[in-house]
């Protein structure tokens, strides 16, 4: 007993300050943890997300290359050569060209495909996953690929024109020609994904609608216009935007159809914009290709504001 | 079942339509298997060959002869496998802490993530090329994993994930237990979160493998990835379509056959992941 008593006031504090520290360590857990959490995701955006973005900025207000550790500021030299520069527009009609040629009857094709498969059907499966066998396959196979369907000479599509009276097509060659050729590379790949995608949005559509509008007597196609799409809307909206961002991106299409030329064809008949990046990145001209991308930035900007508007308007009051 | 097929004759068409999808899917992947088991010289033939020949082996062996493709098959391997399953840890610690735990700034950082996963990275490639030239990457898989690690789209998806299918009830059995917040993690939202990350890393394995432009820039001829590989194939031999499409099919066909083993699985998940966007 006498022994134990001194014992006893250092006991009490002990156990006090554990179970404080407890507390403060529950407290902080609770609130700190979630930081840490998040924290990857964060620092590697702004490393290699956020600050790249803006840095193109500074770069593209300087004499950039990589062969001088010196960069003059020039101010918006550069983009003020920029709206001079004939190879600029000429890209950018290109990819707005492709953009067009290769989204619109994509999309078109990807709702139709995707109220086809929105109806009980055998071998539902099979046919997902052949719809997404494309884009499985990467750009550079895509590429490889049709080039040798598309050739002048020896393609399979040449041969198959050709029953029709068809003369050999130097795809490659002309404006409109290649254009066609990489828009369909783009639709190969993109168009299963798309209707995929339709399809999980138009699977969402309840159900008795389509049941009264068929009591009504609405035919299929009916159905599809007055139901499905504006039910779909803001799934529509979502992949318009995103297509648009992805064909103002197009870049390794028109690389590799060309052969590895960054010029986009001879005649830079199909260069894009990014492609063009690519062009003055290759010749080290990082304040140029840095005031074009942001140029791009701009575009995208714009396009996506006028797709969103556009497809807002359209097709009435159900978004 | 609604909508209705309606007539026999609509559901024939729906049936013809879908076949024919199917056919001009498959076809360009079937033909550049004939390409890749013909000689090269066989293409100018009139009609085209339709058919596979037997010259497969001599040209793959021509493939590796060509380029590093061993090489460029392993490095493949390793940047998509560490980039998948770094992108599946971090998405579902990220998922977890936005979907489930209360944080100053939550909102205004998973704003944040949705926006950017609308900005496209090539805008800031040229600073991006300049950061793996200062950190001495350039012509490594450093540069190809690490800004790969984690990326919006990932967490963005599981968030949505656990949102739905974590059971805060769940979490907070396991707080009463006197679970830490990282035993929380560990012990219940792993379990959870496993199906939603296997098809994010199936996702994230198929895109990191098929990645070609930022390859392209950082890496050299001799180190490549696969797509590097196939495109030096393709440019060096312009009319050597036989070889080019050798590696072109070799380099896809482990794609194809893990994706023709868990498509249905993948296809789900891209499905799950669409509506919420």
């Amino acid at each position: 007993m006498a022994t134990r008593a001194p014992d006893r006031p250092t006991v009490v504090p002990r156990h006090r300050s554990e179970r404080f520290s407890r507390q403060l360590a529950h407290r902080l857990d609770v609130k700190a943890s979630p930081y840490a959490y998040v924290m990857p995701f964060l620092l590697v955006f702004c490393a290699f997300g956020l600050f790249p973005l803006v840095y193109t900025a500074w770069v593209s207000l300087h004499d950039w290359t990589l062969l001088s550790d010196v960069h003059k500021f020039v101010g918006l030299d550069n983009f003020a050569f920029l709206l001079g520069d004939d190879y600029f527009w000429n890209a950018t009609f290109n990819t707005v060209s492709i953009g067009l040629v290769s989204t619109v009857p994509q999309l078109l094709l990807a709702i139709w495909l995707a109220h086809l498969l929105n109806r009980p059907l055998r071998a539902q499966t099979l046919f997902r996953v052949t719809l997404l066998l494309p884009n499985v396959t990467s750009v550079v196979a895509v590429v490889v690929i049709f080039s040798q369907l598309f050739g002048r000479d020896y393609g399979l599509i040449n041969w198959v024109l050709s029953w029709f009276g068809v003369g050999a097509i130097d795809w490659n060659a002309g404006t409109a020609s290649s254009h066609v050729a990489i828009s369909t590379m783009i639709m190969w790949r993109w168009t299963g994904y798309n209707a995929l995608i339709f399809l999980a949005a138009m699977q969402a559509v309840p159900r008795d609608l389509y049941e009264a509008a068929t009591i009504d007597g609405a035919s299929g196609f009916t159905q599809l216009r007055k139901i499905t799409i504006p039910m779909i809307k803001p799934t529509i909206v979502f992949v318009v935007i995103t297509s648009t961002i992805g064909a103002m991106q197009v870049v390794a299409e028109p690389l590799l159809f060309g052969t590895y030329s960054p010029t986009g064809g001879p005649d830079r008949q199909y260069q894009t914009l990014s492609l063009f990046i690519y062009e003055n990145f290759a010749k080290l001209d990082f304040g140029y290709a840095s005031a074009i991308s942001w140029m791009m930035f701009v575009f995208i900007v714009i396009a996506a504001g006028i797709n969103y508007l556009l497809t807002r308007r359209s097709g009435g009051n159900l978004t | 079942m609604i909508p209705r097929l309606g007539s026999g004759k609509a559901r024939t068409l729906t049936y013809l339509t879908l076949i024919a999808v199917v056919f001009f899917s498959a076809l360009p992947l079937y033909y550049s298997v004939v390409v890749a088991s013909r000689d090269n010289s066989a293409l100018a033939d009139v009609p085209p060959p339709l058919w596979p020949g037997g010259n497969f082996v001599a040209n793959v062996e021509k493939v590796f002869d060509t380029v590093p493709f061993a090489l460029a098959l392993l490095n493949s391997v390793l940047v998509a496998g560490s980039i998948a399953i770094a992108v599946m840890f971090f998405s579902t610690l990220a998922g977890f802490a936005f979907a489930k735990l209360r944080f100053r700034g939550r909102n205004a950082l998973l704003l944040i993530t949705v926006a950017t996963m609308m900005v496209p990275t090539q805008l800031g490639i040229i600073p991006l090329y300049l950061i793996m030239v200062k950190l001495e990457w350039t012509g490594s898989m450093y540069a190809l994993i690490v800004p790969a690690l984690v990326n919006a789209f990932g967490v963005f998806f599981m968030t949505q994930f656990l949102s739905r299918a974590l059971p805060t009830e769940l979490l907070e059995a396991g707080r009463v237990d006197g679970c830490t917040t990282w035993g929380l993690f560990w012990h219940v939202v792993l379990p959870v979160a496993r199906p939603a990350a296997a098809v994010l890393g199936m996702l994230t394995f198929m895109s990191a493998w098929n990645d070609y432009f930022w390859p392209l820039i950082v890496l050299t001829p001799e180190n490549p990835t696969v797509q590097v590989a196939l495109s030096t194939l393709a440019a060096g031999y312009v009319s050597d379509y036989a070889l080019s499409l050798t590696g072109t099919t070799l380099g896809t066909l482990p794609l194809v056959i893990v994706f023709a083993l868990l498509g249905k699985q993948i296809i789900g998940g891209i499905m799950q992941g669409a509506v919420k966007g």
